[in-house]
């Protein structure tokens, strides 16, 4: 624990000069610091192959970093705390089909409390709550793959919820989702009383949802700043393949948060 | 549970077997079959008994005799080897219908026929009252090996995940002009299997890291507690119980 006493929280999410090689000697990450504090919705960007996915499997010591830290709300990731980390640390992966893997919806979402020991009616009230929160309520008993794509991602942040993470990590939110049950995410997202970091390309919804925005580029944080103001910079923009879809002009949207 | 897993197998109903625990429903079934098998062949009267025993479990669960005996057919392959019994086996031959059967295949013939097709129908019945997702926590509770649960309960899952992938592949070897005519397309679909392969092994590991990222240590937390009470062990038990009576009277009959 930091020595120092403060009044304000940790923040959420504290990485210092993380680097990490994988074990066939491709080097995906190259010294990344960042800073997350509690409350925020930060947005993390990068073009395919930058090393988004490698800095997420940190958070929650999936990966281990062969050089520098990782700190979530002043624990540090490392075998000690690991049922903590993993408790404190909700990641909601790309496909839902792989984040639901129990027989009902019901028994996904409890499951991850009920992996930390939760049990009987608490048990019941944090699943009820969590896909209350995602308005999904309805659909407790039914089987994951009976639900449409955009009700499947809402589960899957849903069980995530359900362990009353400290941050929300989310690896490309909007991918597959038309644009109403985008919408609905975002509603539900801007709805959360939590810390989120949104893996993504969708820079429109990064926009949308994200204040802040990180730029990662070949496995070091590139860029650190309001959304907008990044997404305006052309020259910024376009060294990291970074593209704005056709036609949008982020000058041109008010900001909502 | 729901509507939950509405397999094909499965009949909805509020019945007293449909009530009762799924492990005693298995415990009572497994006990069931293990007594048929014991029952001496030529005791023919017995296996009347029990097909009796059945109907009356099939009654109280209102599981209507059409539905029943229509799911029995799963059995037909299975006995096709009885039934060449008679002709090959050695021994002692009578003559029925003009043709000449061995004594002793006869017999072994009928035993697999009534043995099978009562087991079938057991099992038949505790699929009819009983859902899937139930059976899993049943065996769960019957303390059999997790792994074995957790791989059937994965297969349940992610059955029709893997279905639709395949069916995607071939929607997309068929816009591309494959039909499968013959030996010679053979090597395309073993491909095709493969690839099926490599991709479902992928999804298993994307799987297993959404399920550590979710505090997975090695075994399944308890969500569902299932308990039995004493009467309806009773209740589950009385199937076996009458058959153990049937199949001793038969020892000594005989």
């Amino acid at each position: 624990m930091d020595p120092v006493v403060t009044t304000a929280p940790p923040p959420s999410l504290e990485v210092t000069g993380l680097a990490y090689a994988y074990p066939d000697g491709h080097q995906a990450l190259f010294g990344v610091d960042l800073s997350i504090a509690r409350g925020e919705r930060v947005a993390l960007l990068g073009p395919n192959g930058a090393g988004k996915t490698t800095l997420v499997l940190h958070l929650n010591g999936i990966l281990t970093a062969g050089a520098g830290s990782v700190t979530v709300a002043g624990l540090p990731v490392g075998k000690r705390h690991m049922a903590e980390i993993r408790r404190k640390v909700g990641i909601v992966f790309q496909d839902p089909d792989d984040q639901l893997f129990m027989p009902t919806v019901r028994e996904d979402v409890a499951f991850g409390p009920a992996a930390a020991g939760v049990r009987g009616p608490e048990l019941e009230a944090r699943v009820l709550k969590a896909l209350g929160q995602v308005g999904m309520a309805a659909y407790v008993d039914r089987p994951p793959h009976h639900l449409s794509f955009g009700q499947r991602r809402r589960v899957a942040v849903a069980t995530v919820l359900a362990m009353e993470p400290e941050i929300l990590v989310l690896d490309e939110p909007s991918s597959n989702l038309d644009p109403a049950s985008r919408r609905e995410l975002a509603d539900i997202l801007r709805s959360l009383d939590v810390t989120v970091l949104m893996v993504t390309h969708d820079l429109p919804y990064a926009l949308e949802l994200c204040p802040r925005a990180l730029i990662l580029s070949e496995g070091v944080i590139a860029a650190d700043g309001p959304t907008a103001e990044l997404l305006s910079d052309a020259d910024l923009m376009s060294s990291h393949r970074l593209e704005l879809p056709f036609g949008f002009d982020p000058k041109s949207v008010r900001e909502k948060s | 549970m729901g509507a939950g897993h509405a397999h094909r197998l499965y009949r909805h109903g509020h019945s007293p077997v449909h009530a009762l625990p799924p492990h005693t429903k298995l415990t009572a079934v497994f006990c069931f079959v293990v007594v048929v098998v014991s029952t001496p062949r030529e005791a023919v009267w017995a296996f009347a008994a029990y097909a009796l025993l059945l109907a009356s479990v099939a009654y109280a669960a209102r599981v209507p005799p059409l539905f029943w005996l229509k799911r029995l057919l799963i059995e037909v392959p299975f006995v096709a080897f009885a039934l060449l019994l008679p002709f090959v086996a050695e021994g002692e031959r009578t003559e029925v219908l003009g043709m000449s059967l061995s004594v002793h295949g006869l017999w072994g013939a009928w035993n697999v026929l009534a043995k099978g097709t009562l087991g079938v129908a057991a099992s038949v019945l505790l699929a009819a009252t009983t859902e899937l997702r139930e059976l899993l926590l049943g065996l769960q509770r019957l303390k059999l090996p997790p792994l074995l649960v957790q791989i059937a309960s994965f297969m349940i899952r992610y059955g029709d995940v893997v279905a639709d992938e395949m069916r995607r592949m071939r929607i997309a070897r068929e816009s591309r002009g494959f039909e499968a005519r013959g030996v010679r397309h053979w090597g395309v679909l073993a491909k095709s299997a493969g690839a099926l392969f490599i991709r479902s092994y992928e999804r298993g590991e994307r799987v297993h890291l959404a399920m550590v990222s979710r505090g997975y240590a090695g075994s399944m937390p308890v969500i569902d507690e299932v308990a039995a009470t004493r009467a309806q062990w009773t209740y589950a038990l009385t199937l076996p119980l009458t058959a153990l009576a049937v199949c001793l009277l038969g020892w000594t009959l005989s």
